[in-house]
């Protein structure tokens, strides 16, 4: 081994250990949140982690395979329900196993029955999903069992829900930081990227995809089991929210997916927005996160992150005047004082700005 | 209630939801365009037959002629501004689909949040041709079976535009292939905004006729776009004769299950139809295996 790549590895191991010691003094940190903030601010944390661990476990699987999944209030809901169901019949960590399995076999059914065959059955198949099984549970609990809706009373007070949810938290960034170091998570990009390049060079696509979205949708079952004895009382309207998949998909997209850290940039601002908005303008914000989720499609393809990234490049570069500040005044002037033509007419001229406005992809070399 | 009288309404039903499905069709099969927001234009024209009907007594047939115009001009600039960018930068089909499914879902969030502001989560009803109509000695509503009828001359003027003019003629060419369609001098931009348009004005013609024997509210819409959804994959992409097969089995389908078993769980019904049709004929029930 030569000098400098010893150097290099030396180098890299201290960087590693920093950052392992940063992210546990974090952790830490978050740990002691319950003994440190107001009630109000410990509601606000479970929200902003709950929304986390769904945002980054929904990044798990449509991050890598690009496949849009409006399905996580179905899995939510089925282990928020699952637990409610159960809690009078068996101890609360058992109705968390249980509502893991129940999430993990719903997974691999809906995928084996749509994943196998292409990508858009899949997506309409997750866009109801939530819808169906909601609907099958009110008529459940009317007409077999006469209930409409369960207390879940148990001594799991919100310091434990927090906390079990930071823990979960850490467990989801950590599968999905060791997913993009192995063979599974380059297999799942392939996928992404061209899903025929990769059966070509032998991924077994099928498979692969079912992989991660059973792993992806226990992690949201777990989520909503732990969230269950958060709410005294559970219906399966609530349970099933369609809102809960619609915020975790534009949460994940506007803090962008090409990073793992990017679903805290997007989580923070939306929590504290609907904190804002949800009590007081429902329908405002409805609006208003549709109109954001636009934006960000249309704009800002790779997220809060991605604009971070590009300011930090840009930071980084030299300024450049080469006329000196007056240059670049004269310029607007000159642009101010041309006449106004519009050979297409008006209809021509807002199309042109547009597509000025709406960024290009540099075209496939 | 006899079997055949359930079986007959559940055909009504079901020509309904072929005219959306076909509406549905045209801008899925044709412009490729994963419309989400696709119900909520249903739920606009409903919201606009009642508003005419309920203000200024205009009869809800008569007040297509507005309707269905304005909404075919309104899918017009959706996909001219906002979709055609998105094809235009799009390298695959499969990513088009996935960013065209996240602008639409966006626009339906905007699109319902905007109609729950203006008319408030209320549901809404009001009564037009409610009377009896008695047929082969059954019993139905008046307006269910003017809804059918028009649905079925709608179905059928479509039906004859896309196999008997050269225009339709073009509009399946692009439903097949259409880099193959842009190389024999179609004008395939222009016919997908106008297949986008059309299913627009579809689809603003079955919410009309929705809103004269259903109550409604602003969140009914993306019920019909799933229903739409199972329907097109049933029926094949691109076939519109299946969409209208298909439609009429998912009516009969739901009819019998509200029957038996519980009018709720018609979503559940069509979900099970759409799992037996993925499983045992993927490619939809005419569909053809290909390579």
């Amino acid at each position: 081994m030569s000098a400098s790549a010893e150097e290099e590895s030396r180098i890299r191991r201290r960087r590693a250990a920093t950052a392992t010691g940063a992210l546990a003094v974090l952790v830490a940190a978050l740990a002691a949140t319950p003994w440190l903030a107001s009630d109000y601010g410990l509601a606000l944390m479970v929200n902003v982690v709950c929304y986390l661990v769904l945002t980054v476990a929904w990044a798990l699987f449509s991050g890598t395979t690009r496949l849009v999944s409006l399905a996580t209030s179905a899995f939510f809901g089925v282990g928020m329900y699952t637990v409610a169901m159960l809690i009078k019949l068996l101890p609360l960590y058992a109705t968390f196993l249980v509502a893991i399995g129940v999430g993990a076999v719903l997974a691999l059914v809906v995928g084996v029955l749509t994943l196998r065959i292409s990508g858009m059955f899949f997506v309409i198949f997750s866009f109801g999903l939530s819808e169906m099984i909601r609907e099958l549970m009110v008529w459940w609990e009317i007409n077999q069992t006469h209930t409409m809706g369960r207390y879940v009373y148990v001594p799991f007070d919100t310091t434990m829900i927090y906390e079990h949810l930071l823990a979960l938290a850490v467990l989801v960034f950590l599968a999905g930081w060791l997913l993009r170091r192995s063979r599974f998570g380059l297999a799942l990009l392939v996928i992404g990227e061209d899903e025929t390049i990769a059966r070509q060079v032998g991924i077994n696509v099928a498979v692969s995809k079912v992989a991660i979205f059973v792993v992806s949708a226990m992690f949201m079952t777990l989520t909503g089991a732990l969230m269950a004895p958060r709410f005294s009382f559970i219906n399966p309207n609530f349970a099933f929210n369609p809102l809960v998949s619609f915020q975790v998909v534009i949460m994940a997209i506007l803090g962008g997916l090409q990073r793992l850290w990017g679903p805290v940039l997007g989580v923070i601002p939306l929590i504290i927005l609907s904190e804002e908005l949800q009590t007081e303008f429902p329908f405002w914000y409805s609006v208003f996160l549709g109109l954001v989720f636009m934006v960000i499609v249309y704009f800002l393809p790779r997220g809060l992150s991605g604009l971070l990234e590009d300011g930090w490049a840009r930071l980084g570069q030299p300024l450049e005047l080469p006329r000196g500040l007056t240059g670049p005044l004269l310029d607007a002037w000159a642009r101010l004082s041309r006449p106004i033509t519009l050979p297409r007419g008006i209809a021509g001229a807002i199309e042109d700005r547009w597509r000025r406005i709406m960024p290009r992809v540099p075209e496939k070399r | 209630m006899s079997a055949a009288e359930v079986i007959l309404g559940g055909v009504i039903l079901g020509g309904l939801y072929a005219l959306v499905a076909i509406g549905f069709n045209l801008q899925f099969g044709m412009a490729r365009i994963v419309n989400l927001a696709y119900g909520e234009f249903l739920m606009a024209a409903a919201f606009a037959a009642f508003w005419m009907f309920t203000l200024f007594r205009i009869n809800p047939i008569a007040g297509m002629l507005l309707s269905v115009p304005v909404s075919f001009g309104a899918n017009w600039l959706v996909y001219r501004l906002l979709m055609t960018p998105l094809v235009r930068r799009a390298r695959t089909r499969q990513q088009l689909e996935g960013e065209t499914i996240l602008a639409t879902f966006g626009l339906l969030f905007v699109l319902r949040g905007a109609a729950t502001l203006g008319f408030t989560a209320n549901n809404r009803f009001y009564d037009y041709l409610g009377e009896p109509l008695h047929i082969f000695g059954y019993t139905f509503a008046a307006n269910r079976v003017l809804a059918f009828g028009l649905a079925c001359v709608f179905a059928a003027v479509i039906w004859l535009v896309l196999n008997h003019t050269r225009l339709g003629t073009a509009l399946r060419a692009l439903a097949i292939d259409p880099v193959g369609a842009e190389l024999v001098g179609i004008d395939v931009r222009g016919l997908c905004g106008l297949a986008f348009a059309s299913g627009g004005g579809l689809v603003a013609a079955a919410g009309t006729l929705v809103s004269t024997f259903l109550t409604f509210n602003p969140a009914i819409g993306i019920e019909f776009t799933m229903k739409a959804l199972v329907v097109v994959i049933m029926g094949g992409i691109g076939n519109i004769g299946g969409s209208l097969i298909a439609g009429v089995l998912l009516g009969v389908a739901e009819a019998l299950c509200s029957y038996f078993v519980d009018s709720g769980l018609t979503l559940a019904v069509a979900y099970a139809l759409f799992l037996i049709v993925l499983v045992v004929r993927p490619r939809g029930l005419f569909g053809t295996p290909s390579t």
